[in-house]
């Protein structure tokens, strides 16, 4: 099996890692610090022990033997050796674009990125690098262990061979894809951040009087499997006002406009289950 | 250690995370709806933490965890054979 770089020991990295290493990939994992590495392999064990207690696969790989497969660093270089990068850092521009060039340095020509970004468009990131045509999108969902779907976006220059080499290594973490051309958002998350933002409207204007009401008619009426509010909780209300912020500054459109709600919440440290509470209180063991 | 001795940490475990709700001893926490997927593995991580075992990849089934017994029984086995591997080591 093939080295993957994963670049950012974030949530979302995290579960990329896990997803390619239990895919049998050797996988090299770079984070800005021991403490953040230690903390992803700490998560990479749980949630493999977690799969395996409620029975979630039948084939849940031996935790050791998966870690044993993850090259944990905080040297950028050690991705020289990669094939496949999967950049997973925060979603800031100027981060991304001192990444990217420090890569162009580092990586060989051939060496293939997938971007994992929720917001930014793919055709920026493509512009910072010598061959844009080995850029391609790669919209993990959280938990990514768990989610069977990636978007997969293909850039303004992206190469076809590129998406075919992102497609293949998604279904080789026994994945799904489907490709979307490069706009802000892409599919996903410019339908969800607008009716997650438009669920808090509901809520902030007085429409609905808690945020179990709004969630409940969209659970009951539709099918959700969560509502828009239990959602925001989820994704992280602060990763939700950056979306729609990215939207709004993308495609100048007043209905991205973030509602006064969102903003209050997130100034208030109010960031839903990553800091115990949301729209929802979330309990926590007393372990 | 007793059974007994570790049917009450546990309890007292239970009431912590469940706001005082009374738990029998052979109640499924997992099919009564107030408990979920992360509460299983904070479950684990407590049980490694305060009996100082670990739950190897095999006993890492939500059958050994869904009532106080159960719990207590796995980690009766488990303090059982690392005694027994105290007991062999010279």
């Amino acid at each position: 099996m093939e080295v993957v770089g994963t670049i950012g020991a974030g949530t979302i990295g995290t579960g990329v890692a896990q997803s390619l290493a239990t895919a049998g990939h050797r996988v090299v994992l770079v984070d800005v610090s021991d403490e953040k590495l230690d903390n992803s392999l700490r998560e990479v064990r749980r949630g493999l022990r977690t799969l395996k207690l409620l029975g979630a696969s039948s084939d849940v790989p031996d935790p050791k033997v998966v870690l044993g497969r993850i090259e944990p660093s905080t040297d950028l270089s050690r991705v020289a050796d990669a094939s496949f990068v999967i950049e997973n850092v925060t979603e800031n521009w100027e981060i991304k674009k001192a990444l990217y060039a420090e890569l162009r340095k580092i990586c060989p020509l051939e060496t293939t990125f997938g971007v994992n970004t929720s917001a930014i468009p793919i055709t920026n990131i493509a512009s910072l690098m010598e061959r844009p045509e080995k850029v391609v999108g790669m919209h993990f969902m959280n938990p990514v262990p768990m989610k069977p779907m990636v978007e997969v976006i293909r850039g303004f220059h992206t190469a076809d061979s590129t998406v075919e080499c992102a497609q293949s290594l998604v279904a080789g973490m026994g994945k799904q894809s489907i490709v979307v051309n490069d706009s802000p958002g892409f599919v996903t998350n410019r339908v969800m951040m607008l009716t997650v933002n438009e669920a808090i409207f509901l809520l902030h204007e007085g429409v609905a009087s808690t945020a179990e009401d709004v969630d409940r008619l969209f659970k009951t009426c539709f099918g959700h499997k969560m509502g828009p509010l239990e959602t925001a909780d989820l994704i992280g209300l602060d990763t939700v006002l950056y979306s729609i912020e990215m939207l709004y500054e993308n495609l100048n459109d007043h209905k991205y406009r973030p509602c006064p709600l969102l903003r209050k919440m997130v100034s208030a440290g109010r960031l839903g289950r990553k800091s115990g509470r949301g729209f929802y209180q979330y309990a926590r063991a007393a372990a | 250690m007793t059974t007994q001795m570790i049917k009450e940490r546990v309890s007292q475990f239970f009431q912590a995370s469940f706001e005082n709700r009374d738990i029998s001893e052979d109640e499924d926490i997992f099919s009564q709806g107030f408990s979920n997927s992360l509460f299983a593995m904070q479950l684990v991580e407590f049980i490694e933490a305060e009996f100082g075992i670990e739950i190897d990849n095999d006993d890492l089934d939500l059958d050994n965890f869904r009532t106080m017994n159960q719990i207590s029984a796995l980690v009766g086995r488990k303090i059982q054979a690392m005694a027994a591997i105290g007991a062999a080591a010279p």
